[in-house]
């Protein structure tokens, strides 16, 4: 099952090859990772997509608890977080496709970001499901490039999930 | 700096190797009262902080240069962390400005030992010097132990700064639970005593945690067996009618049956290793478990436990000790009797035993006759192969903290370093190392060593001319096939030892045995003894990889 994890560690050098080894080392999986400062500058904060059985996910959350940089895991389950993704993708621009990328641009919600006269460059957030449909409309007009963000993740409510809650 | 640091820590012995970056280190050793022990290969220092840290529960310490002293220290560093050995190893370091420039013997030593350490630095700079000194041991010795590296750049070593050694340290991500929960410890305690055949299953954290004498007392008052991991011996009397002795793939029969019946398993400072399980599904099938361990991650990881508790071993067990106060000792008994009778049972269907005859010297013969002529009363060291699981079988261990063997790793070559070091520690004690012809050769350079500083640690190799454990799996499942087993061509041992200054002894025959171990102990100094074993000898009982431990080849 895929899990969401946010994972707030001390922001020091090496840090991110510790995280990131302990997956490696010990066969958990990667799906997407983010990271960046948190508001407090000395923390960060990692959001980890990955997926196992219920063991596994146990073991990597005691497995990332125990690396001493780390100061908090906390593993998201469905319905009780946001999350969001950002994809940038460039489009093929002709007179034919323009009115139908403008219309995708108008449902989704995405932003054009750069035109030319050959390309539309197209901005979109939103959560896996919600990317990955535009991704299938998107696809028959023709991509030639895309880059898109992992997932970063928040409790919803008032609940806090950084080093001091 | 570094030295003030490391005398504040209580630091009074060190193995170590220098080089260029690390001049200025020695420098400042060269007018100290540290004791330091040059090794002749880096990997031996690392080894010898180990065993000096198993045999005194101190915190081990190793210095070496950059580059290839870095990269020599690996297999130490990776040693002590399966193990949970407190340690923390001083590497040097290339000047700040060079990092990244592949400079002369610069080699990544954060990034190469970050999965082999509890935890490593790079120093930036000498005002941060002292506070990651200070966490360094802290970090060695607390919660699960570990080798931590700190890794030195000669500029931070050689530069200025105002010293200051922080009295305490905080770090917000580390915080290891000592005391364990009461109420899984009383829902322990009930099923416990409601268990008809219950098993105490300890290992090597009841002796990191210096809990042997609760473990003991435990054990006594509810009148429970205890097996032990090979990491274990010795935190338990092995000789108390109580003991099971060793479990697993080379464990007893009446340990391993008694492990598989069991009602109740309780799980002390021990990790679930599959040399310890056998097939996962078949350990323990219909047991309830509990599992006592300090680490979070070793609970559930590899067999799921009924009742965990984290917590320090030691700790917890003052916590049953204390609710146990009512725990009538003759209704243990009675309770208990027909469990013991059929562990008693299972000891009479299977004994340890080898046969010696009149020809070849049988090696479990030699460990029993060290055990015999010691009287016990030494530090052992092993290491890795038929040496080190005849030495576990028939060098019954009452005490802990003599004991030194690589378990988790099964390092060859460990155990004669790792005498050095418990031999510095102890000058006074008897240090042997039981070795095979094999993983003697693997750090046999250090009988320069222990003639220099004159450590009588001895030798005894159970000469068979193989590497023997390999040999026997490929006769068992390898139809004989030794393949590159075979070890006809090493050196003399006896001039080997004369070579380094050292006292060599052979005994071909078996009526050579006692002789040799007596005039080897006899003698003031480092003594190698060479005993030409029978070549085909094979440690049993032995469990098949991936079959139950209740399935054991018994000769």
């Amino acid at each position: 099952m895929r899990h969401t994890i946010s994972i707030i560690v001390e922001n020091e050098f090496g840090v991110l090859a510790r995280v990131v080894g302990l997956f490696s080392g010990r066969g958990f999986n990667i799906d997407s990772l983010s990271v960046a400062e948190t508001l407090d500058p000395s923390v960060s904060r990692m959001t980890i997509v990955t997926h196992g059985d219920e063991q596994i996910i146990e073991q990597i959350i005691k497995q990332l608890n125990k690396l001493i940089n780390v100061i908090k895991v906390t593993d998201f389950h469905d319905g009780e977080f946001l999350d969001r993704e950002m994809l940038i993708v460039k489009m093929h621009a002709t007179e034919q496709t323009k009115p139908e990328l403008l219309r995708l641009v108008d449902i989704f919600r995405a932003k054009i970001v750069d035109v030319s006269t050959k390309s539309y460059t197209l901005e979109l957030t939103g959560d896996e499901g919600k990317l990955r449909a535009a991704l299938e409309l998107l696809r028959p007009i023709g991509i030639r490039d895309m880059v898109r963000t992992g997932k970063v993740a928040m409790q919803r409510g008032v609940g806090q999930s950084n080093g001091n809650a | 700096m570094l030295i003030e640091c490391l005398k504040l820590e209580g630091v009074e012995t060190i193995f170590g190797y220098p080089g260029g970056v690390v001049l200025n280190i020695y420098d400042a050793l060269y007018s100290s009262d540290i004791h330091h022990i040059l090794v002749r290969h880096e990997q031996a220092a690392v080894h010898a902080a180990d065993g000096f840290a198993r045999a005194s529960g101190k915190v081990g310490v190793a210095l070496v240069t950059s580059g290839p002293g870095a990269t020599n220290t690996v297999t130490g560093l990776a040693t002590a962390y399966m193990d949970s050995i407190p340690m923390v190893v001083f590497s040097g370091q290339v000047p700040t400005g060079l990092i990244g420039n592949d400079a002369f013997q610069e080699a990544d030593i954060v990034g190469i030992t970050r999965p082999c350490t509890k935890h490593n630095f790079l120093v930036k700079n000498a005002a941060e010097l002292p506070g990651i000194i200070k966490k360094a041991f802290f970090l060695a010795r607390s919660g699960r132990p570990g080798p931590v590296l700190v890794d030195l750049p000669k500029d931070v070593v050689v530069s200025k700064a105002p010293f200051k050694y922080p009295e305490k340290i905080t770090m917000v991500g580390y915080n290891p639970t000592y005391e364990g929960h009461l109420g899984q410890i009383k829902k322990a305690l009930k099923a416990i005593l409601a268990a008809e055949r219950p098993v105490i299953y300890a290992g090597g954290g009841v002796i990191l945690s210096k809990a042997a004498d609760k473990l003991t007392k435990f054990a006594k008052a509810l009148d429970i067996p205890v097996t032990m991991t090979l990491m274990g011996l010795g935190c338990f009397p092995g000789s108390h009618k109580l003991s099971l002795g060793m479990l697993g793939m080379h464990g007893t029969y009446r340990a391993n049956l008694a492990v598989t019946e069991s009602d109740v398993l309780i799980a002390i400072g021990s990790r679930f290793d599959d040399r310890v399980t056998g097939k996962v599904d078949e350990f323990a099938p219909g047991a309830k478990i509990i599992h006592i361990d300090i680490d979070p991650t070793s609970i559930s990881k590899n067999v799921k436990v009924d009742i965990p508790i984290v917590g320090d071993v030691s700790a917890v067990l003052d916590q049953f000790l204390g609710l146990m106060g009512d725990v009538d000792g003759k209704e243990r008994k009675k309770h208990l009797a027909p469990w013991h009778k059929q562990v008693k049972v299972w000891e009479g269907e299977h004994k340890m035993d080898y046969g010696q005859g009149k020809d070849e010297i049988k090696p479990q013969y030699v460990v029993e006759q060290l055990r015999e002529i010691t009287g016990g009363d030494c530090i052992i060291a092993t290491e890795v192969g038929q040496n080190q699981m005849w030495a576990a079988q028939y060098f019954t261990l009452d005490k802990p903290h003599c004991w030194l063997t690589s378990g988790g790793l099964g390092t060859m070559g460990y155990g004669f370093p790792a005498a050095i070091g418990a031999q510095a520690a102890f000058p006074d004690r008897v240090v042997i190392d039981i070795a095979g012809d094999g993983s003697i050769q693997m750090n046999s350079q250090e009988l320069a060593t222990v003639v220099q500083y004159g450590l009588p640690v001895k030798i005894a190799i159970l000469n068979n001319r193989f590497l023997g454990m390999v040999r026997q799996w490929q006769e068992l499942f390898y139809g004989k096939r030794y393949s590159h087993t075979v070890m006809d061509h090493a050196p003399d041992f006896v001039k080997l030892a004369e070579a380094y200054g050292a006292l060599g002894l052979r005994a071909e025959k078996p009526s050579d045995v006692k002789k040799v171990i007596k005039q080897a102990l006899a003698h003031p100094g480092p003594v190698v003894m060479d005993f030409w074993v029978a070549r085909e000898e094979g440690v049993y009982p032995m469990v098949p990889a991936g079959a139950s431990i209740s399935n054991m080849l018994l000769a």
